[in-house]
Parts: structure tokens; sequence; C-alpha cells
């Protein structure tokens, strides 16, 4: 079992060899991420495990992307997604131009999600979805647009409960094993890496999503990203967190207003 | 017995009813806290918290990330999420792969909870139909904990405490109507 001790040497490891910054994380899931690695890779000892980490890049990028959780699918949480189709896009769709961002994008189903929306909206052609993550490797996946075919029977039912009402695979071709996502999705769709913990605001959005981002950080690393997204969002834009997630506890509430179902929370201006 | 910081409770189909029967004779106070996973359909949220309210006196509400656990207080975890525990003794929640087939993961808990509670730590695993909670009763035991099952012979369906019992050193084994009681005396608090 990895320590808690063992879990702090990497951390500053992190930091000092590669820059990137997890002491903001909440711990038990951390090390949780880590001790799974650990006995997936069969490490010999925790030395020969750091050694690794901090002295083979390629290895770096494979714990990176390991010990962040990449969990999504297609349409998750459909009542979210249907106050998103019903009241938040609408709203925004008497803008000349809809800019959505989607932090933490992981593998991209929630990326394609809304851009399905966006199409049945009729709104498509005038959005940008800035879709981001820290992890390089799975934003390489996300552009793929390829998912495996055994899942699309679960994303098909998360859409129709979600308000869709065309045929869900008519936005996929089967080949073999996967399906593979229209390309007019991914047209309006810019996957890009940025890392919420040390990279700055990129642009002003009308809606902001992070869903089950911030559960993995601590309560100062969450004030700090929720300031960030305040400072990304226009007035009356739209902020929207996980189903556990909230903003009650930050300093910028007062500013917002929450949609009386869900976990959407609209700027004030 | 030790003195007891969390009681950590796991269970799968067939143990909704064993809480159903054992809450209504708990004290009204209790001197820890009492954490509840229970593997269910996704969605199927908010029911539970208010099922269990109505039959105790103690607070039953859902666990919140980086909430504060308090003693007396019955812990719900949410659906589909991991419910983990961080060394202040608040909660995180995980939504990383399901493990044994569940979100929640009894195994997740169990062992976040072994690692910060230690030899204080008393985890119960009642009627299921998987083994999601044996790795984490071994994690227990590992970190000087006490390891209670349902008697599977009482059980609705045996194969959860009867798979901790094989593969596990378990300390106590109850039958539905012992278990208040047990919990009772666990609580350092006399009855009022």
């Amino acid at each position: 079992m990895i320590n808690d001790e063992q879990v702090e040497t990497l951390l500053l490891d992190m930091l000092e060899k590669y820059g990137y910054d997890f002491t903001g994380y909440s711990r038990a899931s951390l090390k949780r991420r880590i001790h799974r690695l650990y006995g997936l890779d069969k490490a010999v000892s925790f030395a020969e495990f750091r050694f690794k980490i901090c002295n083979d890049p390629a290895y770096f990028k494979r714990f990176v992307e390991q010990i962040t959780v990449n969990v999504t699918e297609m349409f998750r949480d459909p009542a979210f997604f249907k106050t998103l189709r019903n009241d938040v896009l609408p709203k925004l769709g008497t803008y000349p131009l809809i800019r959505i961002w989607l932090a933490g994008c992981s593998t991209g189903e929630e990326a394609y999600s809304i851009s399905i929306i966006l199409k049945e909206l009729n709104l498509l052609h005038k959005s940008l979805v800035y879709a981001t993550d820290l992890n390089p490797a799975v934003l390489e996946k996300a552009s793929q647009g390829m998912f495996p075919l055994s899942l699309m029977k679960q994303y098909s039912e998360n859409y129709i409960l979600s308000g869709g009402t065309q045929d869900f695979s008519s936005y996929y071709t089967a080949n073999y094993s996967l399906a593979k996502l229209n390309s007019e999705l991914k047209s309006k769709i810019i996957f890009s890496t940025h890392n919420l913990v040390s990279d700055r605001s990129f642009n002003e959005f009308q809606l902001i999503l992070c869903r089950n981002v911030l559960i993995y950080f601590d309560r100062d690393l969450q004030n700090k990203v929720i300031d960030l997204f305040d400072n990304s969002l226009e007035e009356l834009g739209y902020l929207a967190l996980g189903t556990k997630e909230t903003l009650e506890f930050s300093p910028i509430a007062k500013n917002y207003k929450r949609l009386p179902s869900d976990k959407i929370w609209r700027k004030l201006s | 017995m030790r003195s007891c910081d969390a009681l950590v409770i796991g269970g799968s189909a067939g143990s909704l009813e064993v809480l159903l029967n054992v809450l209504p004779d708990l004290y009204a106070e209790i001197s820890f806290p009492i954490i509840v996973v229970v593997h269910r359909k996704q969605g199927a949220d908010s029911l539970l918290p208010s099922l269990l309210s109505g039959r105790t006196t103690l607070q039953v509400k859902e666990a919140d990330e980086k909430e504060a656990i308090r003693p007396g207080v019955i812990y719900i975890a949410p659906s589909d999420y991991h419910l983990l525990i961080e060394n202040d003794h608040t909660f995180s929640l995980d939504y990383s792969e399901k493990i044994n087939y569940s979100r929640p993961s009894i195994d997740a808990t169990f062992e976040s909870a072994a690692a910060v509670y230690k030899k204080n730590l008393v985890c119960m695993l009642l009627s299921g139909s998987n083994a999601d909670g044996v790795k984490g009763l071994q994690a227990v035991k590992a970190f000087g904990g006490t390891a209670v099952i349902q008697d599977p012979k009482s059980a609705q369906i045996a194969y959860m405490p009867a798979q901790a019992a094989e593969n596990v050193k378990i300390d106590y084994t109850l039958s539905i109507k012992d278990t208040a009681e047990f919990i009772n005396l666990l609580s350092r608090k006399k009855a009022p």
C-alpha cells in the first residue's frame, strides 16, 4: 500500500521535474489512483516506481493519465442535458456567436453531446465549443471522435431521456467495434490542453461546463478555479457543475443565481 | 470492545431490509458516525436517505463532498460516486471506474476508512450477491480494525457475507435482531 508520505513525495517530484501541480488535489482519491497504478504496473518497489516517474517522460505521461479520473459518458445525467436543451442553450441562441468552454473534457463524450444538442437546436453553425483538459493523451482520443460501439445502446438511452427525438444511430457510422461520430459534430469543437491549476483565463464565454472535476480539488483550489470561471464568464452567462458540486461555498456565489433544478448557475448582470 | 470512531455498513441486494429493521432500535445518540454504502440503481438518488430517516431519530443525510464527518449522523453514499474519507475526517467523492461492477463500491469506502480510522474502525458487511466489500474487510483487518458480517443464514442473499467469512478473519457474525444492540454497545453513550 502506498502511504501518505510517499504520495507527498510523488506530488513534489511532479511539481519539480515537470511543473505539474497536483498539491491542491484531494488526497484520498489521488492515493487510491496511485496505489491502483502501482499494482497495475507491478512496480517492484516504491523507489523503482518513483525513479521511472521522474526519469521516463513516457511513463510520466501514463502516470498523469492514470491518476486523473477520465471516466465519462455521452449525455451523462440526462436531466441535466434536458435543461441545457430546453432552457440554457435556447437563451444563448440570441447571441451572434455562442462560446462554450467545457473544462476537463476528458475523452470528449460531453463535447459531442453538446454538439448534438446545438445541431438539433439549429445553433451549431454559430457556436464554438472549447473543450480542454490537462491531459494531452485524452485530448488525442477525444479528437478522434470514436467510441466503443458497445456503449452506443446506453448513450442512445441517455440521449432519449435527455429529450433527444432523432434517431441516435444517425450520428455515427459503425466501423467494426467502433462508432465513428459524424465529422460535422466535431467541426465546432476546439480540443486543447489547459490546466485549471496553473493556466489562466483565455476567453470570455456564455456557458462554462465543468462537471465532476472540482470534487478532486481541495477547497482552496476549488475556489481558485471558480474564480477563474467567474473571470471567464460574461454577465448573464451560465456555469454548470456536477451533480454533487456547488458554488455555495465560494465568495463569488452572491453574484450568481441558481436555476431551480440542476447544478447550473447564472451570472447576474 | 475497542472504542469506535466510525462504523461503515456496506450492503447490496437484500440489505435494505436489514437497515429498515435495525435503525428503529438504535439509541437516540450514537457516539460515532455511521456511514452506509448500499448498491442501488443509478438515479434512484434522494430516495434512500428519506426512506431511512423515517425509521430513526438520528439525522440521516446523503454525504456531501468536503463535508465534515460528525458523530451521531447516518451518512448515505450518493449513487454513482465512490465515497472516500480524508485524513481530516471529511468526505471525498470520486467518479472513477466501477469496482466489482459497483459505484459506489463498498471496497473503496472500507479501504479508505481503514487507512484513516485504523484500529478504531468497525466495518459491517450485509446481504448481497457479489463480492464487493471482501477486499475492503481485508484492509480493515490489516489496519487493526473490526470486521463484522451479517450471519449468512439470516441474509436474503448470503453470497456477500459468506464470501467475507471465507476470506477474512471475521470478528463478529450477527443476526438481524442482534445488530442494533451491537451498534448500541459500540456507542460510548448510555441509553437515554
